[in-house]
């Protein structure tokens, strides 16, 4: 009978699979909800991601533009690619985006435009770098934030990376640039006292970015643990990773036996120690990047006496990092990664 | 059985698709939820080892945040066993949830084992992966549908 168990589960899931797809397509709200709201809000007005209830967001917004978004996602950038979504799936979720509008998506030309890319690089340079960074690299942070204070309501996208630019038409962006975006940063060039000719421009020379420069993934296959051997024994390691973790502008915020909380107070195992440490000033910086980084925290170094001697470990933040499509969290988890072994370098030898 | 159950409960969970990091947004306000969550970690048989209260620090030293916590929880004689077989693996336990407000809503989010699973070949340790995973994303739904 057991031998039939997982054909008789396969039939089972197969169907009622098949079923939620087709009741799904036909919901764009169940998919947003499922999809996309966690990130850009329920009702769209942003969060991790962008806000997308935006009216002049939708007013310029093609199928085709948030169709591809779907699809290429924005690597580096947070927003992830959803590969998994039918054709049926996508339509319903951008109809439900349509829902917040009272205009139709508009449909561009695909003609690309001929401007003068030197003219539009040096209007760049004045009018949107500023926001956008000197290559169009976009600012620093996620969508939105609600949690924190900061400068940007919006933080500007990227307009040099490769997902934006494969979804974007010329068309799109010329529309973009003359109509603004209302609730955020983000003025129509008109009120700037440029014109149509100086759109084409800046359009002609957004699309010689140089969007060659994918963001780097972190690399899959990096060990997911940070570990040194130690020449001391416990107490010793201890004191030296707490030296270690002060010299390099780190508090030290706790120690305590890795099973405190779960066992009861005096059955822990005490060879198993961990030591958490903070520094608030790279901690605020790292939330500003991503407010996700939660994950990281608090920073800890676990050490374990075995019979072999003593183990010093943490996690590998470059291999954590892999899971956030976060170019500038890559960078900062580099920068963390480096000072985790240091410090274990300096506790252990 | 209890395999099939799982793959069953893991094909069909509402905090689905293939994600590499479990996140949900609850419209309980961060207080309800907290309580929410930790009352689900609990229904699902683990134990609160300890809440980080990441904001309080970091208002402490100055600067500005909206609540921030990380929720830590576990099973002991689980942990102990595996932290025995794999002592490395101490540095990824107890499982942890982070959670922080965003204005009068809340979000969650906890990570999958992906990025572990190459490093492992051991049945045991990947059929644990995958009940972390499973109890986490209900743990996490949990949270998201209540009102």
């Amino acid at each position: 009978m057991l031998i039939h168990i997982p054909v008789v589960l396969g039939v089972v899931v197969a169907t009622l699979v098949s079923q939620t797809a087709l009741a799904e397509a036909a919901n764009g709200a169940l998919l947003y909800q499922r999809n996309c709201a966690v990130c850009h809000g329920i009702k769209g007005d942003g969060g991790v991601g962008i806000p997308l209830n935006l009216k002049d967001f939708l007013a310029v917004a093609s199928d085709n533009y948030l169709r591809a978004t779907l699809r290429e996602g924005r690597p580096g950038r947070v927003m992830p690619a959803f590969p998994g979504l039918s054709s049926d799936q996508v339509s319903a979720i951008i109809g439900h985006l349509r829902s917040w509008s009272d205009t139709e998506g508009p449909t561009y030309p695909a003609e690309t435009l001929n401007g003068q890319p030197e003219r539009g690089k040096t209007l760049f340079a004045s009018h949107c770098a500023a926001c956008h960074g000197d290559g169009g690299q976009g600012g620093v942070g996620t969508g939105v934030t609600f949690s924190r204070p900061r400068d940007a309501p919006v933080e500007a996208p990227a307009l040099d990376n490769p997902g934006f630019q494969a979804s974007v038409s010329d068309a799109m962006l010329k529309a973009t640039l003359l109509r603004g975006r209302e609730g955020t940063p983000m003025p129509s060039i008109g009120t700037l006292g440029l014109e149509e000719r100086d759109a084409d421009d800046l359009v002609t020379y957004l699309r010689q970015l140089n969007t060659a420069t994918k963001p780097e993934q972190a690399a899959a296959g990096l060990e997911p643990v940070i570990q040194f051997e130690s020449s001391y024994d416990l107490e010793q390691t201890l004191e030296n990773l707490k030296q270690a973790v002060v010299g390099r502008n780190f508090r030290v915020i706790r120690e305590q036996y890795f099973e405190q909380g779960l066992a009861a107070a005096g059955e822990e195992n005490p060879r198993r120690i961990m030591l958490y440490f903070c520094n608030f000033a790279f901690l605020d910086e790292a939330l500003a990047i991503d407010p996700r980084v939660g994950l990281f925290l608090p920073c800890r170094i676990t050490l374990v006496e075995t019979e072999n001697g003593v183990q010093v470990m943490s996690i590998n933040p470059k291999n954590l990092s892999q899971l956030f499509n976060n170019q500038a969290l890559d960078k900062a988890c580099q920068q963390m990664h480096d000072l985790y072994e240091e410090i274990m370098e300096e506790a252990t030898l | 059985m209890k395999k099939y159950v799982v793959m069953l409960v893991l094909l069909l969970s509402p905090v689905l698709a293939a994600e590499e990091l479990f996140m949900v947004r609850s419209q309980l306000s961060f207080p309800e939820a907290m309580t929410v969550l930790q009352q689900a970690i609990r229904e699902n048989g683990y134990q609160v080892s300890r809440v980080q209260r990441i904001d309080i620090g970091l208002t402490r030293s100055g600067y500005k945040t909206d609540k921030y916590r990380v929720v830590f929880f576990g099973k002991l004689q689980e942990i102990r066993k595996i932290s025995d077989q794999y002592p490395e693996l101490v540095a990824y336990l107890p499982l942890k949830i982070a959670i922080f407000a965003e204005n009068d809503e809340t979000i969650l989010l906890s990570s999958s084992f992906k990025h572990l699973r190459p490093f492992y070949s051991s049945a045991d340790l990947l059929a644990s992966f995958a009940q972390w995973e499973t109890d986490i994303r209900r743990i996490l739904e949990r949270v998201r549908i209540e009102e």
